[in-house]
């Protein structure tokens, strides 16, 4: 097996930085990721990524990909990590489709949409049950759906789906929404959504498509009639593959402030990482902070 | 011959944006289906899966959910 200097994880805002940098330092390295961009690519408008005064975020997720590119990178991309491990002096990463060995690695693989967990959620996915409103939204078409979530994720969906959809149900476990205010007004004023406060989701119902949601409140418990179900409960870190490094109890990974992890020989950046501001911009500099470490790295240490 | 190419897509999804770009940069004629404003094809595509989950690519019958940049090639032949 080819051993690698480097290995990064993932190929959204951080991990294509750190890539860049990683072929301008003509280091041997390989990217692994199941997508390209990240969240990035799945940001309507971009307004705040410097040099761009405005960009979509499957064009900027497409620059970046274009960028990385330019130097003939290796990348594995459709390709999931399931596990890393440190064997001696060199890490083993082991995919859904391959193994793969390298003596540091960059861990930036970002957040994906919180899930559920209710019955029901896994077997209707794709089939009423969504992560993405912008993707999907338009699918529901007259149809009555719920927006799971309270916050301004759940909110912009609301909105998105204000226009589209027949009725909207806010199924929200807290007293109140959060969100921004000039949303929530926008969103309390509409006359196709109720808001249904103190309220959970507890399972998905339905045949080849979902029919039904069964919600539960202080009160009682019902069964509700949509077609769609729209999850926007935040977000979750990809870190479940990384066993043995320090993660918080959101299950970010802790670096310092150079991106090094408890192990050494393991760089983290990005939105996976325990880094404040979860921002492109941010997770882009983070990825070449982290990939100028690992670099350090290998210069210092005497490999076999 | 060329093979016949369907999209299933709506105008806001990325990977719909990405699978079409990935096309059009491999020279490949396809017919867009904007799912979106189209119930026929709304319908249509998810006879043909099952699921609503966008993209959707029929390449001369042979189904393919999502943007798997693997599958479409080995499908296509390129």
């Amino acid at each position: 097996m080819d051993i690698h200097d480097l290995i990064i994880i993932g190929a959204g805002p951080a991990g294509i930085t750190a890539s860049v940098y990683a072929a301008r330092k003509q280091l041997d390295f390989l990217v692994i990721s199941r997508d390209i961009g990240g969240q990035a690519a799945w940001s309507g408008e971009i307004e705040n990524y410097t040099g761009y005064q405005f960009i979509t975020g499957p064009e900027l997720a497409k620059k970046f990909e274009e960028h990385m590119l330019k130097y003939g990178t290796a990348l594995k991309e459709n390709e999931e990590v399931l596990e890393l491990e440190k064997t001696g002096q060199l890490f083993n990463v082991k995919t859904d489709k391959g193994r793969y060995q390298a003596r540091c690695v960059i861990i930036a693989s970002g957040k994906k949409a919180r899930e559920l967990d209710v019955p029901g959620e896994k077997e209707f996915k794709n089939r009423g049950v969504t992560y993405c409103a912008t993707c999907d939204g338009p699918l529901f078409s007259g149809k009555d759906v719920a927006v799971v979530g309270g916050g301004n994720s759940a909110l912009d969906a609301v909105l998105q789906l204000m226009k589209i959809a027949g009725h909207i149900y806010i199924i929200n476990h807290s007293p109140e929404l959060a969100g921004d205010a000039i949303m929530r007004r926008k969103v309390e004023e509409a006359a196709n959504v109720r808001i249904l406060n103190n309220t959970f989701v507890t399972a998905v119902l339905g045949d080849k498509f979902v029919k039904s949601i069964k919600i539960k409140s202080l009160l009682q418990e019902k069964e509700l009639v949509v077609q769609g179900v729209f999850v926007e409960i935040g977000l979750t870190p990809n870190s479940a593959f990384a066993k043995g490094v320090g993660k918080n109890p959101e299950n970010e990974i802790i670096v310092d402030a150079r991106n090094q992890t408890n192990i050494a020989g393991v760089f983290a950046a990005g939105d996976v990482t325990d880094v404040p501001e979860k921002q492109i911009i941010v997770a882009a500099g983070e990825g070449s902070k982290a990939l100028l470490s690992a670099f350090h790295y290998l210069s210092k240490n005497q490999f076999n | 011959m060329a093979k016949s190419v369907k999209v299933y897509s709506t105008s806001t999804c990325p990977w719909c944006i990405r699978a079409k770009q990935f096309l059009k940069d491999n020279n490949i004629e396809f017919q867009n289906l904007d799912v979106s404003g189209d119930q026929l094809a709304a319908d249509e595509m998810m006879a043909k899966t099952g699921q609503m989950g966008v993209p959707v690519i029929d390449i001369d019958g042979e189904i393919i959910i999502g943007f798997d940049k693997e599958k479409i090639k080995l499908a296509l032949g390129i």
